[in-house]
């Protein structure tokens, strides 16, 4: 009996220290980023108005951002999945019905064939999709030396500016922190590494480090509507919020629902609580 | 089935029903008047849960299936209609999406459950078995659902899982082709993942319906693992079990609902968001969370076709298990060392999912391979031996005991009771 209740309780502590040295590595790998992310540095912190349970658009910033967006993005980038229309929408930049259709008119669009079968271009409408600045990825190309500039309707979700399971489920993937980053994380001095990147920019927040896309953003590039200074820092804010908002347009009806549907479980599952408790009150278990 | 009809009615319409098809008593016996043990605890709750979460899925689905379009071309850009146009769209998606993870999330801690309090033995192997079954249709069907988006980790996550198959010896290549219906993984392989994971859950019914069928053949496990002696050890499902499995339903849809509300893209993959390339390989491929711990031990194994066995072995492992366990306790409130083990057994997987996210190098590479190791260890040798040398605990004669012994003092319990070695 002795031997192997020692036996036993030798097993028990050795247990309970490998428990221990199991939960230690686990607390490790939990703190540690799950992707590497290899050079690359982590996006800039950047305070949203949309962040957080109850954070919203600021529609001025989604308003200021979609100028950036079709005064200088717009010229490379298409954005494919966005109507007109939807500029108008609740929870977006909720332009004035006719200031969209002016923004629409702006472009063409083909149209057709008409009664004697042929195809003829005429404005845009705000029932179209916003009008790509190229006709073909091909196009896109070779008018960016080779690079494609890729649409940017989803990048804000496609893409991480955070990494790490904890930090992504506390911060956010952070999408539109890594579009700022790379907005203004142009730097002059590129670290020499030896190799020849030709026409590549030094970008230290895009993965690799260097990227096709020249610096798109300069002081006063674009002036601003409601009279805000158009540094780089305040447009590439502005252009990041609005491409949060093309890639997720029901944000705030997301959030708004979701409070209410949250409430009414909460004081559901406590109604459910208190009639369990009052059925099970006379057994014994 | 256990438990018999006792349905009485006055109502002439549903008389002439009952005695063409008793469905009324069948009912009655087996969702009402179901003989449960009084003292299952929340754990039990999950089985009531997979089976909303399967319902959920399969409601929703069908939902999408009306707005959603099978093809190359177009099926990124319907979800994204689904997401921009489709009245409340976006909330069914994310619904669907995050109802993936909160299946698999109850449908762990249900096995887990089962290990734990030993509901996989005599006389219920046939049901456990029937769970495992419900395990693999469910991941197959959500590694298909994952293909549909059409986004980068769809079409990549596809590739490389569905290229396994070509470490099968001789005809491997083959099947490969035969799988993709072409040379690549594209529209014919799009609609025929599609058509399945249409197929899949209804398939899904019928297995879960035969596994509660196994259960009310045997009847409900509990926290003791102590067999059922007297009707005093039971009470009726409703309203009890009823109302108790509501309760926590409505607990594990609020953190559901948080899910799809405030995190929704939490449980997915950023890259998915970019539409399906064939020339673009993503850094990291990487599946879905709950395919990670098998992803890693997979991967773990630096050959193919002894790594493909090894992932198929891990869940194979779970079949066999009634036979691995040499122990007559059922519970592990009983089995003081196995109980270390299962928490062991549990950190390992949660480990060895860790390992999955990350690249099968350096460090990642050997965590993964010892926690495979162990993995294996568990089922194969601690399982089997522990049941020989462990000396467990005195239990209670009955279930009704037990809570008596629980209820006179919390310190007491089953330990205070004379070592009654009741027979399970
Ligand atoms: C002169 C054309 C041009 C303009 C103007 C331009 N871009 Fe780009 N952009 C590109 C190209 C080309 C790439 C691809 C870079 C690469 O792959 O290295 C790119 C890449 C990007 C990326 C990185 C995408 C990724 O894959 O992670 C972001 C973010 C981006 N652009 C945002 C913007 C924003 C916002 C604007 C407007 C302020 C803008 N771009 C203006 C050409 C342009
Ligand atoms: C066992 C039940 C089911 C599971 C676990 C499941 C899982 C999934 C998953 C993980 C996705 C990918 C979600 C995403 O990232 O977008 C998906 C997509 C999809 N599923 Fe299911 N599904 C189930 C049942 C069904 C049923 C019954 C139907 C239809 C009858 C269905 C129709 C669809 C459709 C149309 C999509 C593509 C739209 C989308 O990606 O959101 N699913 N499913």
């Amino acid at each position: 009996m002795t031997a192997a209740s020692e036996g036993r309780k030798f097993t028990m502590t050795t247990l309970k220290q490998l428990t221990a040295a199991a939960g230690f590595v686990l607390a490790a790998l939990c703190i540690s980023p799950v992707l590497a992310a290899g050079d690359t540095h982590e996006a800039k912190d950047v305070d949203f108005s949309f962040e957080g349970p109850f954070g919203n658009f600021d529609r001025g910033e989604l308003q200021r951002g979609f100028q950036v967006f079709i005064e200088v993005c717009g010229q490379c980038h298409s954005m494919n999945y966005l109507n007109y229309r939807n500029l108008a929408e609740e929870g977006g930049p909720e332009f004035p019905e006719d200031q969209v259709k002016a923004i629409a008119a702006e472009f063409m669009v083909m149209d057709g064939p008409d009664a004697e079968g042929e195809m003829f271009e005429r404005p845009a409408k705000p029932s179209d999709f916003f009008v790509a600045p190229f006709p073909n990825v091909e196009a896109a190309r070779a008018s960016n030396g080779g690079a494609y500039p890729p649409d940017l309707s989803l990048l804000a979700k496609a893409r991480a500016g955070y990494h790490g399971t904890w930090n992504q489920f506390i911060n956010g993937a952070g999408g539109a922190e890594f579009i700022y980053s790379v907005l203004t994380g142009y730097e002059e001095e590129a670290p020499d590494d030896g190799e020849d990147h030709g026409a590549l920019a030094y970008n230290p927040y895009f993965p690799g480090s260097w990227i096709a896309m020249p610096q798109p953003l300069f002081e006063d590039m674009v002036e601003y509507a409601d009279g805000t200074t158009a540094s780089v820092e305040q447009m590439s804010r502005d252009v990041s919020a609005f491409l949060m908002w093309a890639a997720e347009p029901k944000l705030e009806a997301r959030k708004r629902i979701g409070f209410q549907v949250i409430i009414y479980l909460i004081v559901l599952s406590g109604l459910l609580y208190f009639v369990k408790r009052k059925i099970w009150a006379n057994v014994d278990h | 089935m256990a438990g018999h009809s006792n349905f009485e009615t006055n109502n002439p319409l549903i008389k002439w029903v009952e005695t063409r098809l008793p469905i009324f008593g069948l009912m009655q016996s087996q969702a009402m008047d179901f003989p449960t043990p009084k003292n299952l605890n929340y754990w039990w709750t999950f089985g009531g849960i997979l089976t909303f979460c399967l319902a959920v899925q399969i409601v929703v689905g069908i939902v999408l299936a009306m707005h959603y379009t099978p093809h190359v071309d177009m099926a990124f850009g319907s979800v994204e209609h689904i997401m921009r146009n489709v009245n409340y769209g976006w909330m069914l998606r994310y619904i669907h999406a995050t109802g993936g993870s909160m299946f698999f999330i109850a449908v762990y801690i249900h096995m887990f459950r089962g290990m734990y309090y030993g509901s996989y033995k005599e006389p219920r192997e046939l049901l456990w078995i029937l769970g495992v079954v419900i395990l693999l249709v469910m991941m197959a069907t959500a590694f298909l659902g994952y293909v549909l988006p059409w986004g980068q980790m769809s079409f990549w996550g596809a590739k490389v899982i569905t290229s396994l198959f070509s470490a099968v010896p001789l005809v491997g290549e083959d099947l490969v082709v035969w799988l993709w219906g072409g040379f690549s993984v594209d529209n014919p392989t799009l609609n025929r993942f599609y058509s399945l994971h249409y197929l899949l859950p209804f398939v899904l019914v019928g297995v879960v319906f035969l596994h509660i069928w196994a259960l009310h053949v045997t009847g409900n496990n509990n926290p003791t693992g102590i067999s059922v002696k007297s009707e005093q050890d039971t009470i009726s499902f409703h309203p009890y079990y009823t109302m108790k499995d509501a309760f926590a339903m409505a607990l594990f849809v609020l953190v559901f609902a948080f899910f799809v509300f405030y995190k929704p893209n939490y449980l997915g993959h950023p890259i998915n968001y970019q539409e399906a390339d064939p020339l673009v390989t993503p850094e990291h491929i990487v599946p879905e969370w709950y395919f990670l711990p098998f992803y890693a031990i997979l991967r773990s194994i630096p050959h193919k076709l002894l790594g493909v066995i090894a992932m198929f072995a891990s869940i194979f492992v779970l079949v066999i298990l009634p036979w691995l366990d040499t122990s007559r306790v059922r519970s592990a409130r009983y089995r003081p060392i196995f109980k270390q083990f299962f928490w062991l057994l549990v950190i390992d997987c949660v480990i060895l999912g860790f390992v999955g996210a990350n690249p099968p190098e350096g460090t990642w590479l050997l965590v993964g391979q010892i926690g495979t190791a162990y993995y294996f260890l568990h089922f194969l040798v601690i399982i089997p031996l522990l049941g020989l040398i462990e000396t467990p605990k005195p239990r209670p004669t009955s279930i009704s005991q037990a809570v008596l012994d629980a209820n006179k003092g919390k310190g007491g319990g089953a330990d205070a009771v004379p070592s009654a070695q009741a027979a399970e």
